[in-house]
């Protein structure tokens, strides 16, 4: 059954990797008659893309098509005759969705099985590496945390399936699309099914991929590239220090079976690491390595830059890849690692540090955001910084619980705002929506679930795990859990204000685009139903799993999955009435703020606006991250490239290497040449002057003696 | 005054230099260069005879004779490439002559 729940996906991308491959073929045998036919067609597009037709025409093989979100366009549904989808795209969606969604209701099975009936299973497939020490084997490992993944990637994963079924109903490389989601969902579950390091690390690099080819689904655009180019970039830069942590393991205990390190694990304290004269204690180093490639991943502060830009790719992928799944990879690793992290107390103060400053940083920088994914984006990266410090706090289970309602109400967020963009015929900029709810009644209830989840209204899913996570902080023990407690609840106000701007601005008030304001439309069934099972969820998933996660269920559900902090629960039922209830008042001012704001006084944001230009400019530019990374990082690397670029290889290597030598060597020639001036007597006469030199030499040199 | 060595050597010397001289002050006609590498040759002639003479030895005027010889030849293989080559080119003109010219 598991080895079904994994490998359902893979076999789906195959299917339609492979209609994928064979559309192209058949709509392009040639390989080189369709530029005409491209040229045509492009044209028939008028202005909508010149970029792009360009680049297709580069690459001749793939046809164009920008039916598809040019956002910039205003490209609508059917107003153009579009590309014909690619042969068998019906196919390609109803085998890759059908499978996902046995594999999901397999998941759920199995959620019960291990997580009520204490079924663990542990199912070996075949080895892969043997190298000395090094013995690394493909093998799938089901506990309770490895089943609460299992079910919220699988279920979001096969909603997300449905609903690009309706949302990607014009986009001609729909087999494409449908191939490289199921190829996600297949590498997430190889992530989370994991026995060992290495393994968890093909399933991290293969989301990496699939992340980068789903950004990158509308190649057109140059923009969708450069945000691929950055995800992936970024993510290495997380995965450098993955990789060292895994050496690190590997070094101390020369293994990387999840039970061996356990095991070996507590006896690691005290150790160090000696490297160029610095002893670093051996287990914090090593989880703030791995911790690292958890930032890159969950998109934490100081590597969060590419998670807005990933915003370019489709709409399902943000909620599928960029909210609910893999950027909850880095939270899963570190709960799953919790018996290291549990040991290196140091370390939880940094994931502590790290969780809750991006929490406030992403919450503050969406107060201000106008496209409507961006505004979505930033709410998860604060989400995933909640996430982070009920790990620092040692409440693993919070943490998941957290990243499991998150799930939903973040997938729901971003589905619903793919709904209200499908609307809108590609328009993401809240400043141009207005008055939608009449519009679209259905999105603006179930965006208005999402929201009421997302801010911890009582009794959604949200309020229960977040809750959880803010206590969570007040009792621990770690140096900087007041930090990690104020920033949560601050981040608490301020999520509920950008959330509910976001509902004001998109769904009530005039509409600002009175054109697209009357040709919205609701979207198809295919979307909504996913929209609506998310909304369920979303209400209903916080409640029932609320003693499991995080009550007294948490030891009979988890067991030996998670290692949690032995005070953490029993400090989070001792907690204050006024302390528990804060982020419910948070959430509440949050709200009234933003409804004076955007309802009743929509002139007050903009005074404020005018009124304190630097710190809107501050927050508008994201604290400047990009631009501070610009100077820092991007400007040096690329002086440095351009000065080994001109100096270093233009200069040096061409001017003195092989270039240099035989440039040198035609130059000396060419002169020689000009020597032989072919006249018989200027021969002679150097035979003449070497016959004199010769004789003379002979008789008065050395000869001559 | 009786003819020494001397003489005949001084002979062969301005024969000598008045064959390198043709080959370098001609600037007309190769045919030129040819007969004054004949006159060099001359010049080593008189020479062996000369030392031959007196040192009372006869393979010099054996040498001299075989130097004729080969001069002979060379002279007759000289001019045939020529006329060969006037034939190809219509010239035989030394400033014309540069097909080595690189």
């Amino acid at each position: 059954m598991i080895q079904a729940i994994v490998f359902l996906p893979l076999i789906g991308a195959i299917l339609a990797g492979l209609i994928s491959i064979f559309g192209a073929h058949a709509r392009n045998p040639g390989g080189d008659t369709v530029e005409h036919i491209d040229h045509d067609h492009s044209r028939s597009h008028g202005e909508v893309s010149h970029g792009s037709t360009l680049i297709s025409e580069d690459a001749s093989v793939i046809p164009v098509a920008h039916d598809e979100p040019m956002a910039h366009g205003g490209d609508g549904h059917g107003e153009h005759a579009v590309e014909p989808p690619a042969a068998g795209s019906r196919a390609a969606e109803l085998i890759t969705t059908g499978l996902l969604l046995v594999a999901a209701v397999l998941s759920w099975v199995v959620l019960v099985d291990v997580g009520f009936l204490h079924h663990d299973a542990r199912i070996p497939l075949f080895p892969w590496i043997t190298s000395g020490d090094l013995q690394v084997a493909w093998s799938l490992r089901v506990d309770t945390l490895t089943a609460v993944m299992l079910v919220v990637v699988n279920t979001v994963s096969s909603l997300v399936h449905v609903y690009s079924i309706g949302y990607m109903d014009e986009d001609p490389y729909r087999p494409r699309f449908f191939s490289y989601l199921s190829l996600f969902t297949f590498a997430m579950l190889m992530l989370v099914t994991s026995d060992n390091l290495v393994q968890l690390f093909f399933g991290w690099e293969g989301v990496g991929l699939a992340s980068y080819l789903l950004i990158g689904f509308w190649y057109q655009r140059p923009s969708a590239n450069a945000a691929a180019i950055k995800a992936f970039v970024v993510n290495r830069i997380g995965d450098f220090g993955f990789a060292l942590g895994i050496f690190a393991v590997f070094m101390l205990i020369g293994s990387i079976d999840y039970e061996t390190i356990f095991a070996g694990a507590p006896g690691l304290t005290g150790k160090t690491i000696d490297f160029l004269g610095w002893h670093a204690d051996a287990l914090t180093l090593t989880c703030l390595l791995l911790f690292m490639g958890a930032m890159g991943k969950s998109a934490q502060f100081l590597l969060h830059t590419w998670l807005p830009d990933a915003m370019e790719g489709p709409t399902p992928v943000s909620a599928l890849i960029h909210a609910a799944t893999m950027v909850t990879a880095g939270v899963f690793m570190v709960a799953r690692l919790s018996p290291l992290f549990e040991l290196a107390p140091t370390a939880q103060a940094v994931v502590m540090f790290f969780g809750a400053t991006t929490a406030f940083f992403a919450a503050t920088v969406g107060l201000v955001q106008n496209d409507i994914k961006r505004i979505v984006a930033y709410s998860t990266c604060s989400q995933l910084g909640y996430m982070f410090v009920a790990m620092g706090a040692g409440a693993y289970s919070v943490g998941m619980f957290h990243l499991f309602t998150h799930a939903f109400f973040k997938a729901l967020l971003f589905l619903g705002s793919g709904s209200v963009i499908y609307a809108m015929h590609h328009e993401q900029d809240i400043r141009n929506m207005g008055g939608l709810k009449d519009r679209i009644p259905f999105t603006y209830v179930v965006m208005v679930i999402g929201t009421l989840a997302l801010t911890g209204f009582p009794l959604t899913a949200g309020y229960f795990s977040k809750d959880a996570i803010i206590e969570s902080a007040f009792a621990s023990h770690n140096p900087l859990a007041f930090y990690g407690f104020l920033m949560t609840v601050i981040a608490a106000g301020l999520t509920s204000f950008y959330s509910w701007r976001l509902v004001f601005k998109t769904f009530h008030g005039e509409p600002h685009d009175q054109a697209h304001y009357e040709a919205a439309h609701e979207a198809p069934l295919w979307m909504l139903i996913p929209i609506g099972i998310l909304a369920a969820g979303s209400l209903l998933a916080g409640f029932p799993f609320k003693e499991l996660f995080a009550g007294h269920g948490v030891e009979e559900f988890f067991r030996e999955s998670l290692k949690m902090n032995p005070h953490i629960i029993e400090g989070m039922h001792e907690i204050p009435v006024s302390i528990g209830s804060l982020p419910t008042v948070m959430m509440v001012i949050g709200f009234l703020v933003s409804w004076l704001f955007y309802i009743r006084r929509p002139y007050l944001p903009v005074e404020l606006a005018t009124q304190q230009p630097l710190l809107y400019q501050f927050l508008l530019n994201k604290w400047y991250f990009d631009e501070l990374y610009d100077l820092i990082f991007v400007r040096p690397t690329k002086w440095i490239g351009r000065f080994l670029w001109k100096v270093g290889d233009g200069y040096i290597i061409d001017g003195f290497g092989p270039d240099g030598v035989s440039a040198w060597v035609l130059d000396v020639t060419r002169n020689v040449v000009k020597l032989q001036t072919g006249y018989l007597y200027h021969y002679a006469f150097a035979m003449l002057i070497g016959v004199a030199g010769l004789i003379t030499w002979f008789m008065f040199g050395l000869g001559g003696q | 005054m009786t003819i020494g060595l001397g003489h005949y050597l001084s002979v062969g010397a301005i024969l000598f230099t008045l064959g390198i001289l043709g080959i370098f002050l001609n600037r007309k006609n190769i045919i030129v260069i040819l007969m004054s590498i004949e006159l060099i040759l001359l010049a080593v002639n008189v020479n062996l005879v000369a030392f031959s003479t007196f040192l009372g030895d006869i393979v010099g005027q054996v040498f001299a004779l075989l130097v004729l010889t080969v001069a002979a030849a060379e002279a007759a293989i000289g001019l045939a490439v020529l006329v060969v080559y006037f034939r190809n080119r219509g010239s035989i003109a030394v400033e014309d002559v540069n097909l080595m010219k690189g």
